[in-house]
């Protein structure tokens, strides 16, 4: 399975990966980070590779492993 | 290169204004760039400019305003070339933005003031009303440029040379301060001799231009200082900077002011009939002398402190085509300790040589 | 297990300053990764903006000069003519390059200059407070037009790339959004034959990209998109215009 490296401390939390993940492999997260917001978090059951989610992220936080 | 022609130095002689005087000292001096938008009274220099950069390996725009000249010579100079740029007043008023962005990237550039007459439109006849603008500095923020003010065709080319070489030194703006009438006038001078001329490609490369990353670490050129502290530690470089060129670089020339009991004080073309003036009043048997600042800054102040703190009664008669603006600069370095009288006219007007003899026979019988 | 996506050399690895949901993130990234897939970092000048964009260059890897409000263009000519075998851009706002820096932007489209021009529009002033645009739709709110943009005292947005294209000197416009992934791949396209078509001494070349403004919209980042998908786009139409 593929998988993403999310970077929690370079998140702004406006969950565009969320919406454009095919899988739904990504949700809100609960605990805070550094900038005070919560970062996504990665579900990591059934990730593609689509590399949708690092595409929209506009801070370069997403790496996609394959 | 010092503003006297090497004495080894056997340019041919020509017949130029003072405007192409400066547009070819421009290019033997190793200008390799010049963007500026037509003016009068100097558009002989953008004239000159456009029939001679192309052939001498060196790039000329005509702009589509004075605002884009001084950005495409910001730009110019990023790149690590030396780069210049004309106008005349009101032109000069536009492009104040960009002077203040060039000194705060201290960027070297020549800048160059044929000055008219103002007011907003004003008028083309000759004037020195943006004194203040140019020593002063017209744009925003705690910067200066180095003023240079040539009072002869031939020292107009001399000090544009030495302009770019200031220029570069420093990392800072040079303004050649000139009026209509100095521009326009047509006198014969010496220019440099081949060998004395610069090639722009032995110049010094400048480690700090924007020339691509491919062998070192990425340059940034920029003024912007976003973080507190930053800036003001930025500011305190650049005053130092110019207390060193306040030490340095104090130009004047002196006559007859060992025995003077009243010294004309003016720069540029208004210093040549106050000379006039002075010889006059000296055929007179009176005991007249002449300070003329080629700095316009740094201010020659050394000179005028030194006349000040002198024991015997002196009166300084400054001279202007404007309405007391050096006058102002004269007075902060005599600080009080002498007389300091005016004598000005503006919007065109010229002080004649008899008001002046006049001005300066009421001074000697007060 | 391969690293298929990551981050760039030309980008930095620096959080930006920019808003939650903000465009410019995303072209600083499109553009480093164009100029590296192209290799030509180490002969790249970028010019950057004043506005938000305005420490663009803290975030690349490669040769930056600042220009003042508005003068980028005027700015990058003088440094391609001098330099004619780097490849040199302008990053550049609505603000920027189609109010204050009108005359710039139109005279050096007009020179031909061969330049790279990337002009973000987000139709806002994001770094002063979400003040109009000249892009500004008409009715959209913003602090300095806080009933809507109305075209009878504020006149239209203005098409500005439509206007250009009309310019014998300028070689090709294209407009593109990053408001999807499928935006975002087209914009990256756009960008790498404008370096390309300067590299081939083709001339003036002009990518627009409508962006997200998240904050000075008052949406949230998936509303921004779907706002420049149905209402911007519809405005500014996307494609090639030249």
């Amino acid at each position: 399975m593929a998988y993403i490296k999310l970077d929690q401390e370079k998140c702004k939390g406006c969950m565009l990966c969320i919406e454009v993940c095919p899988k739904g492999q990504l949700k809100p997260g609960v605990a805070l980070n550094k900038k005070g917001i919560n970062p996504v978090m990665f579900l990591a059951q059934d990730c593609s590779g689509c590399t949708f989610c690092a595409i929209i992220c506009p801070d370069t936080a997403i790496e996609v492993y394959k | 290169m010092n503003r006297e022609q090497r004495t080894e130095d056997r340019g041919e002689k020509v017949l130029l204004s003072g405007n192409e005087a400066v547009a070819k000292s421009a290019i033997d001096a190793g200008c390799r760039f010049y963007a500026g938008y037509p003016i009068t009274p100097q558009n002989e220099l953008i004239g000159y400019m456009a029939k001679n950069m192309a052939s001498s390996g060196g790039i000329f725009i005509q702009s589509e305003s004075e605002l884009s000249a001084i950005n495409m010579v910001f730009g110019a100079s990023a790149s690590g070339v030396r780069a210049m740029t004309s106008s005349s007043s009101p032109g000069i008023s536009l492009m104040q933005e960009g002077i203040s962005y060039i000194a705060g990237a201290e960027l070297p550039a020549v800048i160059v003031n044929i000055m008219r007459a103002g007011p907003g439109l004003g008028n083309i006849w000759p004037a020195q009303s943006d004194y203040f603008q140019a020593v002063k500095s017209g744009g925003h923020g705690d910067y200066h440029c180095i003023v240079l003010a040539p009072s002869s065709v031939q020292e107009a080319y001399a000090l544009t040379f030495e302009a770019f070489v200031l220029a570069d030194k420093y990392r800072i703006p040079v303004i050649i301060l000139g009026d209509a009438m100095l521009g326009q006038m047509m006198e014969p001078l010496s220019v440099h001799s081949q060998e004395f001329i610069v090639h722009s490609k032995k110049l010094r490369t400048k480690s700090w231009a924007a020339t691509g990353c491919k062998d070192r670490k990425p340059n940034v050129v920029k003024s912007f200082y976003l973080n507190l502290g930053d800036l003001e530690k930025f500011n305190l470089k650049l005053q130092r900077k110019y207390k060193n060129i306040q030490q340095k670089e104090q130009r004047y020339e002196e006559l007859n002011i060992n025995d003077a009991r009243i010294i004309l004080v003016a720069y540029g073309t208004m210093a040549r009939l106050a000379k006039q003036a002075m010889v006059s009043l000296r055929e007179k048997g009176l005991k007249v002398g002449l300070i003329r600042p080629i700095n316009l800054w740094p201010f020659p102040q050394k000179i005028f402190q030194r006349l000040a703190i002198s024991d015997k009664r002196l009166a300084f008669l400054v001279i202007e085509m404007s309405y007391g603006q050096m006058l102002e600069d004269v007075k902060l370095a005599v600080n009080g300790q002498q007389r300091v009288e005016f004598l000005g006219r503006s919007g065109g007007g010229i002080p004649t040589e008899e008001e002046i003899i006049k001005s300066s026979l009421s001074l000697l019988s007060s | 297990m391969k690293r298929i996506f990551g981050r760039t050399k030309s980008l930095r690895p620096l959080d930006t300053h920019y808003c939650s949901g903000c465009g410019h993130g995303v072209v600083h990234r499109l553009l480093a990764e164009a100029i590296d897939e192209l290799n030509i970092r180490g002969i790249t000048i970028g010019v950057t903006p004043v506005g938000c964009a305005v420490v663009a260059y803290d975030y690349w890897d490669f040769d930056c000069v600042e220009s003042a409000h508005g003068r980028g263009l005027a700015v990058a000519t003088a440094i391609k003519r001098l330099q004619p075998e780097k490849v040199v851009f302008t990053y550049q706002g609505d603000g920027d390059l189609a109010a204050i820096g009108t005359a710039e932007t139109i005279h050096a489209a007009n020179r031909g200059e061969n330049l790279t021009v990337v002009f973000i529009n987000n139709a806002v002033y994001g770094m002063t407070g979400g003040q109009m645009a000249p892009t500004t739709l008409i009715g959209q709110k913003s602090a300095t037009s806080p009933l809507g943009r109305n075209e009878k005292t504020e006149g239209y947005p203005l098409r500005i790339s439509e206007l250009l294209a009309q310019l014998q000197g300028v070689y090709s416009v294209e407009r593109t959004a990053v408001d999807s992934v499928y935006g975002i791949l087209k914009t990256k396209n756009a960008i790498k034959t404008a370096f390309q078509n300067q590299m081939e001494n083709k001339g003036f070349s002009l990518v627009e990209v409508l962006s997200a403004c998240p904050t000075y919209w008052d949406m949230s980042a998936f509303e921004s998109l779907d706002w420049i998908k149905n209402k911007m786009s519809k405005v500014f139409p996307l494609g090639r215009i030249k």
